[in-house]
């Protein structure tokens, strides 16, 4: 199966996005590079609103993601609850 | 107080529900190019975009990233940041960067307003339009972090000239004029898939963590808010796929012909930042090979097994494009190194430590075929011979890249192939470029090769010092040549205190 993935630039409120990610993708492969932070998964992977801003202790927007995104790769599902990426094999 | 609208609605109410019915007006007459390229479109309507960006949120959302930007880009520029870079060395690939770089994020703006306008369906149209102003936005970013090298090294005052004229920058301009001069659903495929999805990742991403990795905060900054912005042209590249995927079956033959193309014409084009990641940044992050592997080979593998369902196949060469990894970047450098007077950057024989580290990250071919040149390099600068090549570069008709490439089953033997087309002989670098020129030979007869047009006295001269000076308006002796012995050596070592 293939691997989708996402990077996020290194900083303060991309950690929290990670951590929410750690925990609702335990699969997930984090690799840290300079400056950026490169997250893969095979199969679906899955940011959910809820858990970020339970990390973050605030309201946090979908779309705020667009702030701190380097690149993706994969289908893109969005709505207001949560970003997703997948192949279809 | 009312509701707040989910996504999804906001996105029809904004976006959709703004296009309207042709009353009076011949609707063929008002997107008079959606036709001739032959791709099929039965349904606008069926467009998606994931994303779902409004222009209100666009506006929102872009106006921070600008904030973040440009606090970073004053403190770099009020704390002497350019002293921070790891090695002079280093400032080279961004005068390549301005010079080769920006100036397409101009004529992605340029290619995008225009399709945002030619496209019949909403969706698509608006899209397009927030892609336009992203790339105005690169480019003017760019040049503004770029201006503050400006004040302090050579070679970045005439960027937007010397892109319209050097030799090696007709390589990446002839690309976008040859993406620009297609059809809108070409452009599409070109520009906002191939080069998108797969090609730009590796500019932007492992290159600007290198960036990082080499003290540049106000490159790395630059570049990943320009892939912020990315992640959603990839995504838009991927849609227009699929949709004209699903559109027609007449479609899939025109779309897999476009793919073939233009991968090849991206993987070209690349060269020169592979020749950045392995030569030009003295702290190294990755390999242009296991860049590629990752971002090519490994995602692009990803993304084509997802569009085998429509019948797609792996881009046409990928079997070369999977050997050429091995040997491009050498190959590159050299010929800059060579012909390091006509270069408006400096080139350098790699130190021993970066040669030790070429060796253990290509095993298979470095030492075999590209190290003992460099060996040879280094006698000859230490007897004060070191060398510049006296000819001037025969030029592939399609890709404009000086004949550098080997055979990739003989890397001793150069790739040649000629076409005849109405009795005039034509060169190519590559199996690739010459069935691009047969399929097309109007087009690309046309070409403004630099070389051809130096011999024709199209460039003022008589001599190649007064054409580089005069025609490309470098400062000779200060912009070209060896980084030893050139000012901005000099001028660092002042700023450190070494002698």
């Amino acid at each position: 199966m293939s691997k989708v993935y996402i990077a996020l630039q290194d900083n303060d409120e991309s950690r929290y996005i990670v951590e929410a990610i750690e925990e609702d993708n335990p699969e997930a492969t984090i690799i840290h590079m300079p400056a950026m932070i490169r997250i893969e998964m095979e199969g679906r992977l899955t940011v959910n609103r809820e858990t970020v801003e339970e990390k973050m202790g605030r309201d946090w927007d979908v779309q705020e993601l667009h702030l701190n995104l380097i690149t993706l790769g994969g289908n893109v599902d969005e709505d207001d609850d949560s970003l997703s990426l997948h192949w279809n094999e | 107080m009312a509701k707040k609208l989910n996504i999804k609605d906001k996105y029809r109410l904004l976006t959709r529900d703004l296009d309207w019915e042709y009353s009076y007006e011949d609707r063929k007459e008002a997107f008079p190019f959606e036709e001739f390229e032959g791709i099929k479109i039965t349904d606008w309507s069926k467009w998606e975009d994931p994303f779902r960006l409004t222009m209100d949120s666009y506006w929102k959302y872009q106006a921070e990233k600008e904030k973040k930007l440009y606090a970073i880009f004053d403190a770099f520029s009020q704390n002497n940041g350019h002293l921070n870079v790891s090695d002079p060395r280093y400032v080279n690939a961004l005068k390549l960067f301005l010079t080769g770089v920006s100036p397409l994020e101009y004529q992605a703006y340029q290619g995008f307003a225009h399709v945002g306008r030619q496209f019949g369906g909403v969706g698509a149209r608006v899209a397009c339009q927030m892609q336009a102003i992203d790339e105005l936005r690169h480019v003017q970013t760019q040049i503004h972090a770029m201006s503050h090298y400006n004040k302090f090294f050579d070679g970045f005052q005439d960027y937007s000239h010397m892109h319209d004229r050097v030799w090696y920058l007709s390589v990446p301009k002839s690309f976008f004029n040859d993406a620009r001069a297609a059809g809108p659903f070409e452009f599409m495929v070109a520009i906002g898939f191939s080069f998108e999805y797969v090609l730009t990742n590796l500019l932007f991403v492992p290159f600007m963590s290198g960036a990082a990795h080499n003290g540049d905060m106000a490159t790395v900054t630059f570049g990943f808010s320009a892939q912020s912005d990315e992640a959603r042209h990839m995504t838009l590249g991927l849609e227009v796929i699929k949709f004209l995927l699903e559109q027609h079956e007449d479609n899939v033959p025109i779309v897999q012909k476009w793919i073939d193309k233009w991968f090849w014409r991206g993987s070209r084009l690349l060269t020169i930042v592979a020749m950045m990641m392995d030569y030009m940044l003295p702290n190294k992050v990755m390999s242009w090979k296991e860049a590629w592997e990752v971002y090519f080979e490994e995602a692009g593998g990803a993304l084509f097994k997802d569009l085998a369902r429509y019948g797609i196949k792996m881009p046409k060469y990928a079997e070369t494009i999977e050997k050429e990894k091995e040997h491009i970047s050498h190959q590159a450098w050299w010929t800059f190194y060579t012909h390091g007077h006509a270069a408006g950057f400096h080139t350098w024989i790699p130190t021993d430590e970066e040669l030790d580290w070429l060796s253990e990250k290509y095993p298979d071919t470095f030492d075999k075929y590209y190290r003992p040149r460099w060996e040879l390099a280094k006698e000859m600068e230490a007897k004060g011979e070191r060398f510049y090549t006296k000819a001037l570069p025969q030029l592939c008709t399609t890709c404009q890249i000086p004949m550098l490439f080997t055979e990739m089953d003989d890397p001793t033997l150069n790739s040649f192939r000629d076409t005849v087309h109405n009795g005039e002989r034509y060169h190519f670098c590559s199996d690739g470029c010459k069935d691009i020129f047969e399929d097309e030979p109007e087009k690309y007869v046309q070409s403004w090769l630099p070389v051809h047009q130096i011999f024709q006295g199209n460039c003022g001269g008589p001599d190649v010092e007064n054409v580089l000076s005069d025609f490309y308006r470098m400062n000779l002796g200060e912009d070209n040549m060896d980084m030893k012995g050139s000012p901005d050596e000099k001028r660092w070592k002042q700023w450190k205190g070494v002698a």
